[in-house]
């Protein structure tokens, strides 16, 4: 097995070097994108824009960026990072769960590209890398303000895919809100889509006819948020800061900061020392940020988040520490145990407390 | 937790409008004969225009009235095509939705997220608070009260005038109502005209009062669904009512289940909607008598004044 590892590590040297040598042959260095939204969803697809856009300024005539907005996922991925590829790129970008096979399947084909896959975990062949921030370290954050806030306590969620890392979101916030708010419940909605503003408005308005006066989301559009603003809710900034909507409904955000890690990639790239990895960043290396909490949160909850972040980003505090059991009331986690990255990763049962259940 | 049927038949009133709008629309369209696929790119080009007149502007009434506009501008497109150059309606309308599409992305570039105006009730805030009939009936936008309107209206107008047999006749036979001295590509042109600023109407509600934002691709298919209730509702639109609210009311009510933790397969719900259609069509499709009498024989066949 170790032998495996280091003849995969060997050819993933041998392709990055490969990768460079293309570089030399046509400048600049092309580095492709494939969005599964639009750049103007100011969520999710506008800050993977955003790093785009750092590269750019970052190595200047170095490189050339492409990209294609509303790429499907599924089999028409493929289509279009091949035609991608056929375009001259050195590079791709796919920035959404659902081209994790799509992604595999076009780098087999193609082994002198490289391959950078967000939120996935297959890396078949080694041109391929996967990179994912630790958002649950953000969402927990977000449950510690929300578990604060509400006066019903009955927080919404809008939820998109029952994914591990939507999974993940969701107990994260839960565990936090109910650790400052003992009776908070959880209503979480799915939606079956990441972009879809009027059926995540639907979302949102059938949560707060439920009841809820808090309002979380995991999906791209900003559209949660002006339903919120409407009903006189709070609710927060998904994947980009939404700062449109504050200081209310919006009190603070999770913003992805993609933009150190697509530099880093980008010019290792350039440079011909790029090599297959499974990135996980979060808090600390600055891949998750909290957005401005307003002075809609009152002063001492906004400095007890504010410990928590620090203590997250110093990797004093994991938000997933025991003793937690799963729903079914089975133990997960001892006392002071903390959750491993595997499990994690694989994350599909909810935690004890949240009464739902997750669809399949 | 149950569901408080007040909240839902709100909720679904407001979901169906954009689609219902675009439905009514539609189905003078087929009435006169013409197959417009182009519902989707129709919808997205009221959507944008809307937004953008409402940044620019701040009156929702003329936000309204571009967006009507924008989407009667790109239906002429197709009108001329399909009425004049005699090219095939459902290729030409397929590729209105994919041009209409790409030009409202492009229109929009820039306008995401940008400030709009609040739309104003019509109804006195007073009113909406009287328990029940408040909410339901008297909650709505201006916009609501013009797609229920139309309802009766595009009724009335196609069941009781001579306009309504007019259309029809061009719709039902193209040849006849030539022959009786009617200009069917005058009639089919201003129908497809009236389709469009319908399906705009629809878009713009759906970015300025409903969503308050534009993102591309934001009707995400709301323009088939509009499509399929025609079909649906058997080209009456007291069914294309019918149809609309009971699509919105699945929509409204599988969220509110899964807000109330009542397990109910969630993708069943979704999807049946769609199921509905196709069954309905079956059984229409069995009945031919039925069949003839409710589709415009002439629906999707070019006209060519011969004589």
């Amino acid at each position: 097995m170790k032998r495996t590892t280091t003849l995969l590590t060997g050819v993933a040297l041998a392709t990055g070097l490969a990768g460079a040598a293309i570089a030399d042959s046509h400048d600049p260095f092309q580095v492709g994108f494939i969005y599964v939204g639009p750049t103007g969803d100011f969520g999710w697809t506008y800050e993977h824009d955003q790093g785009r856009l750092a590269v750019e300024e970052a190595y200047g005539d170095q490189v050339e960026t492409v990209y294609l907005e509303n790429v499907p996922e599924g089999a028409d991925a493929e289509r279009a990072i091949t035609t991608m590829i056929l375009g001259g790129a050195d590079m791709i970008f796919t920035t959404s769960f659902g081209y994790m096979e799509a992604t595999n399947a076009v780098a087999a084909q193609f082994p002198d590209v490289l391959f950078e896959h967000a939120t996935g975990y297959l890396r078949e062949h080694p041109n391929v890398s996967t990179y994912s921030a630790r958002f649950y370290e953000g969402r927990a954050v977000l449950g510690h303000i929300a578990g604060h806030m509400t006066e019903s306590n009955t927080i919404g969620y809008i939820a998109s895919f029952p994914i591990p890392e939507v999974i993940r979101g969701i107990n994260s916030a839960y565990l936090h809100a109910r650790a400052v708010n003992p009776d908070v419940e959880m209503r979480v909605v799915w939606v079956y889509t990441w972009f879809d503003p009027a059926v995540e408005a639907d979302a949102a308005q059938a949560l707060i006819d439920a009841g809820v006066d808090v309002l979380m989301q995991h999906t791209d559009s900003t559209a949660p948020q002006a339903v919120a603003q409407e009903a006189g809710i709070i609710s927060f900034g998904q994947a980009s800061d939404m700062a449109q909507f504050a200081p209310a409904p919006r009190v603070a955000s999770i913003i992805d900061n993609w933009a150190p890690y697509y530099i880093e990639r980008v010019g290792q790239a350039i440079e011909g020392t790029w090599e297959q990895a499974d990135t996980w960043d979060g808090i600390g290396p600055g891949m998750v940020e909290i957005g401005e909490m307003t002075e809609t949160i009152p002063a001492e909850v906004r400095e007890s988040a504010q410990a928590m972040i620090d203590a997250i980003a110093a990797g004093e505090y994991h938000p997933f520490t025991g003793p937690i059991n799963r729903q079914d009331g089975t133990a997960w986690l001892a006392e002071g145990e903390v959750a491993d990255d595997g499990t994690l990763a694989g994350m599909d049962f909810y935690v004890e407390g949240i009464t739902g259940e997750i669809p399949n | 937790m149950i569901i408080d049927p007040v909240t839902l038949i709100v909720a679904l009133i407001t979901i169906s409008t954009p689609v219902l709008l675009a439905a009514l629309g539609e189905l003078v369209v087929e009435k006169a004969g013409v197959l417009n696929l182009g519902v989707e790119g129709m919808m997205i080009m009221g959507a944008v225009c809307g937004f953008i007149v409402a940044n620019l502007t701040g009156s929702p009434t003329l936000a309204f009235l571009a967006g009507m506009a924008g989407a009667a501008a790109l239906s002429a497109v197709f009108a001329i095509l399909t009425q004049f150059l005699m090219s095939n309606q459902v290729a030409t309308g397929l590729a209105l939705t994919l041009f209409g599409l790409g030009l409202a992305a492009l229109l929009g570039v820039g306008y995401e997220g940008q400030p709009i105006p609040d739309v104003a009730k019509p109804l006195p805030e007073m009113l909406r608070t009287i328990p029940v009939i408040g909410p339901i009936l008297l909650s709505h936008d201006l916009v609501t009260y013009i797609a229920i309107f139309a309802v009766f209206a595009i009724w009335y107008v196609l069941k009781h005038t001579r306009l309504g047999l007019v259309i029809r006749a061009v719709g039902e036979s193209h040849d006849a109502a030539h022959a009786l001295g009617y200009k069917v590509i005058r009639i089919r042109f201003a129908a497809i005209l009236f389709g469009g600023a319908m399906a705009g109407l629809g878009g713009a509600f759906l970015s300025v009062v409903y969503v308050e934002n534009w993102v591309q691709g934001m009707t995400a298919g709301a323009g088939w669904i509009a499509l399929a209730l025609v079909v649906f509702a058997a080209w009456k639109p007291g069914r294309v009512l019918f149809g609309a609210w009971l699509f919105g009311g699945i929509a409204a009510l599988q969220l509110r289940l899964q807000a109330a933790e009542i397990g109910v397969p969630v993708a069943l719900l979704d999807a049946s909607p769609y199921l509905v259609t196709i069954i309905v069509l079956v059984i229409m499709s069995s009945d031919r008598a039925r069949t003839a009498l409710n589709a415009p024989a002439a629906l999707g066949k070019t006209f060519h004044a011969t004589g």
